[in-house]
């Protein structure tokens, strides 16, 4: 996919990094012209359509597919008889077990929605229909639902995730103010506007696979392990994604069958994912629960906190989300303990969703904390600010940057904090509550190597290709915006390429690191094209630079000349012209010194191994943010509405104000939902999401978000990254939800410690 | 989806008589609420007959000064028509409260009050319900009922019916207009429209398999202060927890008729008497044989408190 036309507003520095540039995909976006994965044209296509479990747990016992064999239009029925002829691929890390069969439709059945059986036919209808002809019969056996099952017990304690210093227990036992409370979150989901699917063609044994993907590379390394051919043979082509939020950055089950079908029938296969299946097709946010013990002195010093947290997993696989992610970074304290524990229960293996660990652990510390504010009379500010962490209590490592003072503060001012007042219910507007509350939120920063490769064309446009992809978040217009600087071009010279797994190797769209990875990686490859030019406009023979004497030359605005001195000026196209190039290719990655080959890069791309963590080199690398909100209660109907969000936020330097914007705005809307409306109901006799369709799991609407106004008070990291930006994407929800119940708080006196915040929880 | 024959009828009669001949066939109006359940396969008609051009698209004043509402009345329109704004404003209100624009430029009067209900296992065609498929047994007793009926209920079924619009014709005491098969008419007061579930919760109204909706009628304007009141999670775009369709006269006196509670629009004339006392003392009676579910029970409370927001509303 490539994009030409750009759309712009703003200000003067449009086109350099930095500047306000509209999203260069949004006009096709919004006018049809970008092709999702479902809609791609693939001659002689046939559909598949999933089966579900409507068990929770025990086994297929026998599949009569007879009726639906039968039906019109209806190719094949695939079973847990069937061997696919899968092998198991390996786990995000790179890790594999040797030539262990996988069967994406089992005959375990672990958890209700699970995939047991799919029917491909002619049309989507035909298979549709015949997908309902499938008789399962089971042996069922007693599942465990959900966090609060009898069954489910305490679950296990994850060794690695527990951090502690001082003594915390002893410390909290000493404290003059002591406060102890529960907080829960529930099953969240992503629902992206586009659902999941894919469309999967075999030439030979060459696999095309259209999905929308937050990490061709990797998922491409995925495909080519479960079919055991070359990772070269498989291509993942992804130019456009209607929404993530982590859910599309591994292939499924359901990916698996589509491709082994398409494989056994020799025919394109489509298999679109229904709503309702999304909501066990992959896992969202596990449902978490956590008891915080803050211990402080009576003017508001912490002393302790000790947290005890848990999260449901599948009985499948481990997917921890960390209740004690944030716990240790926000404050100063000179005693923590923080553990998490897994509870395997029946439910599909839950995964990544914005800012995974750190949300559910920010609504915990952060309710905790204005708990302690009301405890002892502090303004909440006040006691944030009082407990300000100067450095890394957990890893003793100094901040790279950290400013959560200033977003606390410039928060407050703009927001109107002074005006509060403390008492809960103090504040109203006729029958309505009003209420302020404070969060504060963190997302690490995370560092990836990647690699891509610019073009310098004859015409004098500029290429930039990468297999690094956009989902919405920007990356095609800031690597136009990168280039364009480096380049010295306007940023409408720029194409951009992504969404390829062909193309040059890039890390995940995930953990808020690919725009930091693939600015640093597209910046080196476009200085190393800008010196190649230069290099060929001073020497080549037929360059009217050569004789001029000088021994560099700058580029601006598209045009190359002698810096300060009279002399030719030509544009890029006349420059190649003479020196006779049609093109100038540089491929650079950011790769460690030394590592450059072929197993390095599929490590790098195709891995997370090697992903550097916060806390890799001397510093601790985080984003940080501080939300203020204020909330409307009706006292007669505990109905909630968010009247005003002011939001402070320390990314490092912004590429793109405009896109970062959208971003934290986009992740505060999240929060909303989170606080207000989000809930999977499961039910506990099946073990079923219940609500598992857009009209009955809300999501915010318009009508309930207020204006947000976020302001960025980052300053340059350049330990963080090339470019001096840290992660913008995920920091946003997080402290949103606590924000929400504080200021719930403040407005009726009433605490709801279980989200969401729904009304009957205040009336 | 399963296969169907359609056709666009050219008059009331003819569509009648159409559905007279063919048991399987349904009629289709907006098709907002119908063809989701078809994509379902909740229902499965053989045959759609297509009332959109049958003439009964209009808004006319009876003889008696009130208003006759064709069944094929756009909810937008509705709800914008100069004299239901003026003489009717509860309806208007309602009729906004619901869904969304779109979804009101395609909704028809006939088919809102045939919408329906929203019950979460009602839709998973996975789950037993005895208002899908009778007999089956009811998921949301034992499972989640937040959303439930908290009156009216039964050992069969505890749906509510989710329509806005429904609330306010009860108020204003509608009658449904008919055809059936054989051509003969008859005049339904809103009252006996919907039927409570009993044994019997597939039957949600005394519509006659074959019967058309041709109109709604509104008797006569009787102003009061006339007030619609939803009370949902999200702020737009939800069906109601609770909602209450009010007309309240000055001197206190008024009617009342909620919604979110009950298989149909609950409507207590016994609690309407008990309307000057005060919304506490009008609640009590209205629901005096609530029975709720542990999820749903915040709903007794909130109607008196929405009752109670309505009539302080209506004195303000
Ligand atoms: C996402 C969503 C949100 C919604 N939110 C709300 C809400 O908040 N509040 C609310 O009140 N409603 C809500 N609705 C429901 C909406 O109001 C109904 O779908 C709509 O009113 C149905 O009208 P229709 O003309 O489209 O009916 P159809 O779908 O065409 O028909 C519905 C039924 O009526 C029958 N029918 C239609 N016309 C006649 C006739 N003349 N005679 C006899 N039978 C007839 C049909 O056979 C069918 O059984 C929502 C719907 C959706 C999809
Ligand atoms: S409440 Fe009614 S509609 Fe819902 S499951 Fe029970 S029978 Fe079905």
């Amino acid at each position: 996919m490539t994009i030409m036309e750009t759309r712009k507003h703003g200000d003067a520095a449009d086109g350099m990094v930095g500047g306000r540039f509209s999203r260069l995909d949004g006009k096709l976006k919004t006018t049809g012209g970008a092709t999702y994965a479902l809609e791609q044209p693939v001659k002689n296509l046939v559909h598949a359509v999933l089966v579900q479990s409507t068990i929770a747990a025990g086994r297929v016992v026998a599949v009569d597919a007879g009726k639906a064999k039968a039906a019109p239009g209806v190719l094949s029925v695939f079973t847990p008889e069937d061997d696919l002829g899968l092998l198991v691929a390996s786990d995000w890390f790179g890790n594999r077990p040797d030539n262990q069969p996988f069967h994406p439709l089992p005959r375990e059945v672990s958890f209700n929605g699970q995939a047991i059986a799919a029917v491909v036919a002619e049309t989507l209808e035909q298979a549709t229909e015949a997908a309902k002809l499938v008789k399962v019969s089971y042996e069922e056996t007693q599942p465990v639902t959900g966090l609060d099952d009898p069954n489910a017990g305490e679950g296990r304690l994850v060794d690695m995730l527990s951090v502690g210093w001082g003594d915390a227990e002893a410390a909290y036992a000493a404290a003059d103010i002591r406060i102890e409370a529960e907080y829960r979150t529930p099953r969240e989901y992503h629902v992206p506007i586009e659902p999941h699917g894919l469309t999967v063609k075999w030439e030979g044994d060459f696999l095309t696979v259209w999905e929308p993907s937050q990490w061709t590379h990797g998922m491409a390394r995925t495909y080519a392990e479960w079919f055991n051919i070359p990772a070269d043979n498989v291509r993942i082509v992804s130019p456009f994604i209607g929404g993530g939020f982590g859910s599309k950055a591994m292939g499924y089950t359901y990916s698996a069958v589509a491709a082994a079908a398409a494989r056994k029938l020799g025919r394109p296969v489509k298999l679109a994912v229904t709503r309702p299946q999304t909501f066990t097709a992959y896992g969202g946010r596990a449902a978490t629960r956590q008891t915080i013990r803050i211990g402080a002195t009576k003017d508001g010093v912490l002393q302790a906190i000790v947290h005890r947290g848990a999260s449901e997993t599948s009985v499948l696989a481990d997917f921890p989300e960390q209740t004690g992610a944030a716990t240790p970074l926000l404050y100063a304290v000179p005693n923590l303990s923080t553990q998490h524990r897994l509870v395997p229960v029946n439910t599909v293996t839950p995964g990544a969703l914005r800012a995974p660990g750190k949300n559910p652990s920010a609504f915990g510390l952060e309710s905790a904390i204005e708990e302690l504010s009301y405890a002892i009379g502090m303004d909440p500010l006040e006691l944030r600010l009082r407990n300000y962490a100067d450095h890394d209590y957990q890893s003793g490592k100094p901040w790279s940057t950290r400013q959560l003072r200033e977003a606390l503060t410039v928060g407050a001012e703009v927001f109107g904090w002074s005006k509060r007042s403390h008492e809960p219910r103090s504040m109203r507007d006729g029958r309505q509550l009003v209420g302020w509350g404070i969060g504060c939120g963190t997302f690490p920063v995370l560092k990836a190597a990647s690699e891509a490769l610019i073009r310098i064309l004859g015409d004098g446009s500029v290429e930039v290709v990468s297999g690094a992809i956009d989902m919405g978040q920007g990356t095609y217009t800031i690597l136009a915006q990168t280039a364009a600087e480096v380049l010295g071009v306007p940023a409408e010279q720029v194409d951009v390429k992504l969404g390829d797994s062909s193309l040059p190797g890039a890390t995940v769209a995930g953990g808020s690191m690919l725009a930091g990875a693939i600015t640093g990686a597209v910046h080196k490859a476009a200085t190393a094209a800008r010196d190649e030019l230069i290099g060929l406009a001073l020497n080549d023979s037929n360059s009217p630079f050569r004789d001029t004497g000088a021994n560099t030359l700058v580029i601006a605005d598209g045009r190359i000349s002698v810096p300060r001195g009279e002399g030719p000026s030509l544009t890029l196209a006349e420059l190649m012209s003479a020196i006779g190039r049609d093109r100038i290719e540089t491929q650079r990655n950011t790769l460690p010194e030394g590592a450059n080959g072929p197993e390095d890069h599929k490590r790098s791309w195709t891995t997370m191994a090697n992903i550097e963590g916060p806390t890799a080199g001397d510093l601790s690398m985080h984003s940080w943010c501080a939300h203020f909100v204020e909330v409307k209660v009706d006292e007669d109907f505990g109905t909630v509405r968010v009247s005003r969000v002011v939001s402070a936020f320390d990314c490092g330097r912004i590429y793109n104000p405009k896109l970062a914007e959208s971003q934290w705005r986009g992740g505060i809307i999240m929060g909303i939902g989170q606080a207000l409306l989000e809930e999977g109901l499961i039910d506990e006799r099946f073990g079923r999401v219940i609500n598992n369709n857009m009209g009955d799991y809300l999501v915010p609407t318009n009508a309930d978000i207020p204006h947000i106004q976020v302001i960025s008070v980052g300053i340059p990291d350049h330990d963080a990254s090339v470019l001096g930006g840290k992660g913008v994407g995920e920091v946003g929800i997080v402290g949103v939800a606590p924000a929400i119940a504080n200021a719930v708080f403040h407005a009726t006196g009433k605490r709801v410690r279980d989200l969401p915040i729904t009304l009957e929880k205040l009336i | 989806m399963r296969a169907f024959t359609y056709e666009r009828a050219s008059s009331v009669e003819a569509a009648a008589k159409a559905a007279a001949s063919n048991p399987e066939a349904k009629f289709i109006a907006g098709g907002t609420n119908l063809l989701d359940l078809m994509k379902l396969e909740i229902e499965t008609p053989t045959h759609l007959i297509d009332v959109n051009d049958i003439g009964l698209d209009k808004i006319e004043p009876t003889q008696d000064g009130g208003l006759r509402i064709g069944a094929l009345v756009r909810n937008t329109d509705l709800a914008a028509h100069e004299t239901v704004r003026r003489d009717y404003g509860l309806l208007s209100r309602a009729l906004l409260a619901g869904a969304s624009g779109q979804l009101r430029n395609k909704a028809s009067t006939a088919g809102n009050l045939l919408q329906r209900t929203r019950c979460p296992y009602f839709y998973d065609t996975n789950q037993p319900c005895n208002k899908r498929q009778p007999g089956s047994g009811c998921s949301a007793i034992g499972g989640f009922s937040r959303q439930h009926a908290v009156i009216g209920t039964s050992e069969a079924c505890i749906a509510t019916n989710p329509s806005d619009m429904a609330i306010a014709m009860r108020a204003l005491d509608a009658v449904v207009e008919t055809v059936k098969g054989d051509g003969s008419r008859r005049a339904i007061p809103i009252a006996d429209f919907h039927r409570l579930p009993g044994d019997t919760p597939h039957i949600e109204t005394v519509l006659e398999p074959g019967e058309m909706i041709t109109a709604v009628v509104l008797p006569p304007p009787i102003g009061g202060r006339q007030i619609y009141r939803k009370v949902r999670d999200r702020a737009s775009y939800a069906f109601a927890l609770v909602s209450v369709g009010a007309v309240i006269q000055s001197n206190g006196t008024g009617r009342i008729a909620v919604g979110g509670v009950a298989h149909k629009p609950w409507r207590v004339e016994a609690a309407e008497a008990e309307l000057p006392n005060g919304a506490r003392a009008a609640a009590h009676v209205l629901l005096a044989d609530a029975r709720p579910t542990e999820e749903n029970r915040f709903k007794v409370e909130l109607v008196e408190r929405t009752l109670a927001a309505v009539v302080s509303e209506a004195r303000g």
